[in-house]
């Protein structure tokens, strides 16, 4: 009843390959966009702001970055810990060096920072391929940590050895410092992803999205019928580390305030935005959404049950939390390793035949 | 004696020592590697989940005590009375037994025929469910393990190496670790024994035959599933092994399954399937790793121990991805 492809004809092209082809589907879009961007700011207040709604947004930003390098183009990498540094970095160095400049140039300033970097760790890929590309990227992970805490120069020779970001405004709205508003913050996070998220979705379907499916289906083949590996494999560590730079840069800028870079980026930031990719779906752009949204959501939900409703120490659900996260994962592996998005996708299949299936 | 060239040998044979280490930890993924094809990255919280169910039993911990605490509102934590090193170590080998039973029954077995990439993941998964069961069952404080082997430094060893210096000179000894020591003869008995049962026992043929060829092993009639259980076993004990020497060293807490990522780069040197590889990656990355801290080190702050071993393998994959004594994979990409 509610999802239905009869009487929803297609006369052109471009309404056959739009992302939602079924009219209720595009409508539930719009609805939730429309919900999302004008009805959640005039709820919002700070806890919501700052233990979900960010989180969820920055995480969303960094697995859809992951996605299109590890779903789409097939090349592993642990080293988004690293990448997200080094958005934060250049996001804070931006901040502190062009005070004038408006938040959205910075943090996507930094996205292009992070890119020239991912394509420099992205070299040894020509080489190299599976666990062998992700001991590479480990590399990375560990040398960039090592050197943003090691040269003074990063962290504008503060004391602490800490970044802080100043306050900056979008049309006269603090998002970033103490001051910030929640709403604002919000606000721009929303919008960023919301347009890179469309960026994603047709970059993916396009020529290069199909030059990266093609490397990772086979590389050979892909090789044979001129797709070059070079271009491929060098232009998705780019726009991985492009979204991941950009998401470093909010989760710096916007969420934490202040950040330490061995702390806030370390190897686990890695694994779990990894594990936000597998969970939600290889390969798919609703997935990486899907998939950081549980686990952003599955800590705070048990967080809520154990430790308030139950009473327990914080450190024990702690410990139940990772191991759930890690039960879930082989669980996810086991039943389903095409993660949260394609059982969304069979949800759709048997939709349209309710209630009348063959 | 110079003294400099001295200081050089025993940064030499410290990081030969701590190479020991790695190789331990190394040798558990290549035994997995080789019969069933799987990149095991749990085995760095295998190592711990050993050395964490070793001290519970030695200390006579109650399991789940806080989370029975938790759920009961009671106070229980020991037994009252812990058991001697051996009994608890081979209790530890009985646990793990059951732990390769368990992970064949409810994880391989479902995973049979997916792509290696997504059984690595598995493993990450493994990985992370095993730290959060160690930790629920044994608390995640930090423990001190003393299974009874000599620890601290030789001073045997200082005096001699003392004589060898030039008169005059400013030289009071080298440092060695006793437990280095005994680490590294634990390892040539473990690589030995390893080396022997794989080649004279029905079952050591066996595990090298479902390394050659999966289909072949089976069609001789030999049991895929038992030898997975058998394999995750013995990695279990490499795991425990790894995890008593570790554990004694620095103790046993949650920085123990990182050693794992360690383990990655000596893998590389050596090549995934081979076990003198592991033994011989693991001494290269130990010794290049404190000789770059001594000597390049200085001249960029420090701390270069963390990424060193990391572009070493990097270095070496450009050049020879297969590993010193991998087998060679021909494929071009």
């Amino acid at each position: 009843m509610l999802y239905r492809e009869a009487g929803d004809f297609k006369t052109t092209y471009a309404s056959d390959q739009q992302t939602f082809p079924i009219k209720s589907e595009r409508a539930l879009f719009w609805l939730f966009m429309a919900a999302a961007f004008l009805i959640v700011p005039f709820l919002i207040n700070d806890y919501w702001n700052k233990a979900v709604l960010m989180p969820l947004l920055i995480y969303c930003m960094a697995a859809l970055g992951l996605n299109i390098l590890v779903g789409y183009c097939g090349q592993v990498s642990l080293g988004t810990g690293g990448f997200m540094a080094v958005g934060a970095y250049a996001a804070y160095k931006l901040m502190t060096a062009f005070p004038w400049m408006d938040q959205f140039s910075v943090t996507i300033l930094a996205g292009f920072v992070t890119a020239g970097v991912g394509i420099l760790f992205g070299l040894p890929s020509l080489r190299i391929k599976g666990f062998y590309l992700a001991v590479a990227t480990l590399a990375a992970q560990f040398f960039l940590v090592w050197m943003f805490n090691k040269f003074a120069w990063f962290y504008n020779y503060s004391a602490s050895g800490q970044i802080t970001a100043p306050e900056r405004t979008i049309f006269g709205y603090a998002v970033t410092g103490p001051s910030s508003l929640p709403w604002a913050t919000y606000l721009f996070g929303l919008t960023l992803l919301f347009v890179f998220g469309w960026i994603a979705r047709n970059l993916t379907r396009g020529r290069l999205g199909r030059s990266w499916m093609a490397i990772r289906d086979m590389d050979i083949a892909a090789e044979i019928i001129g797709v070059s590996p070079l271009k491929a494999k060098l232009s998705a560590f780019a726009v991985s580390s492009f979204y991941i730079g950009m998401a470093g840069a909010m989760f710096f800028a916007n969420y934490l305030g202040a950040a330490e870079v061995g702390e806030a980026f370390g190897i686990d930031k890695s694994f779990l935005v990894l594990f936000m990719v597998i969970i939600g779906g290889l390969g798919s752009i609703l997935g990486s959404f899907l998939g950081a949204a549980f686990l952003v959501l599955l800590p705070v939900l048990l967080k809520n049950l154990m430790v308030d409703q139950l009473g327990w120490v914080t450190d024990l659900a702690a410990h139940v939390q990772i191991m759930l996260v890690g039960g879930l994962i082989v669980f996810f592996l086991i039943v389903e390793p095409h993660g949260l998005a394609q059982l969304w996708r069979l949800t759709k299949e048997k939709l349209r035949l309710w209630p009348f299936p063959y | 004696m110079n003294p400099a060239i001295l200081n050089f040998i025993e940064i030499f044979m410290n990081g030969l020592m701590a190479g020991i280490m790695y190789s331990l930890v190394a040798l558990g993924f290549v035994l997995i590697f080789k019969a069933s094809g799987i990149f095991n990255f749990a085995q760095g919280v295998m190592a711990l989940f050993a050395a964490l169910t070793l001290v519970g039993f030695m200390t006579g911990q109650v399991p789940f005590a806080h989370l029975i605490n938790a759920i009961f509102g009671t106070e229980v934590h020991t037994w009252g009375a812990g058991m001697p090193a051996l009994l608890a170590i081979l209790l530890t080998m009985v646990v793990m037994i059951a732990l390769a039973w368990l992970i064949e029954r409810y994880v391989l077995k479902h995973l049979v025929n997916q792509e290696p990439i997504i059984l690595f993941m598995a493993t990450i998964g493994l990985a992370y469910f095993l730290e959060g069961f160690g930790d629920l069952m044994w608390g995640s404080d930090v423990k001190t393990l003393d299974v009874g082997l000599p620890s601290g430094g030789s001073f045997w060893w200082e005096d001699v190496t003392r004589e060898w210096a030039a008169a005059g000179s400013q030289y009071y000894g080298m440092y060695i670790d006793l437990l280095d020591v005994s680490a590294t003869i634990i390892a040539i008995v473990l690589v030995t024994a390893l080396t022997l049962f794989s080649q004279y026992t029905a079952t050591g043929r066996a595990l090298r035959a479902v390394a050659d060829d999966h289909q072949a092993a089976m069609s001789v009639g030999i049991s895929l599933r038992r030898i997975w259980v058998i394999v995750w076993s013995i990695s279990g004990f490499v795991a425990l092994v790894a995890g008593i020497m570790w554990g004694s060293k620095s103790g046993v807490q949650f920085s123990l399954s990182l050693i794992a990522l360690k383990a990655l780069p000596v893998l590389i040197l050596g090549g995934f399937t081979s076990i003198p590889g592991a033994i011989i990656g693991g001494l290269i990355i130990g010794v290049g790793e404190k000789l770059a801290e001594a000597y390049v080190g200085p001249l960029v702050g420090g701390a270069i121990e963390n990424w060193f071993a990391y572009v070493v393998a990097l270095a070496f994959l450009l050049v020879r991805p297969q590993g010193l004594f991998g087998d060679k994979i021909i494929e071009r990409i």
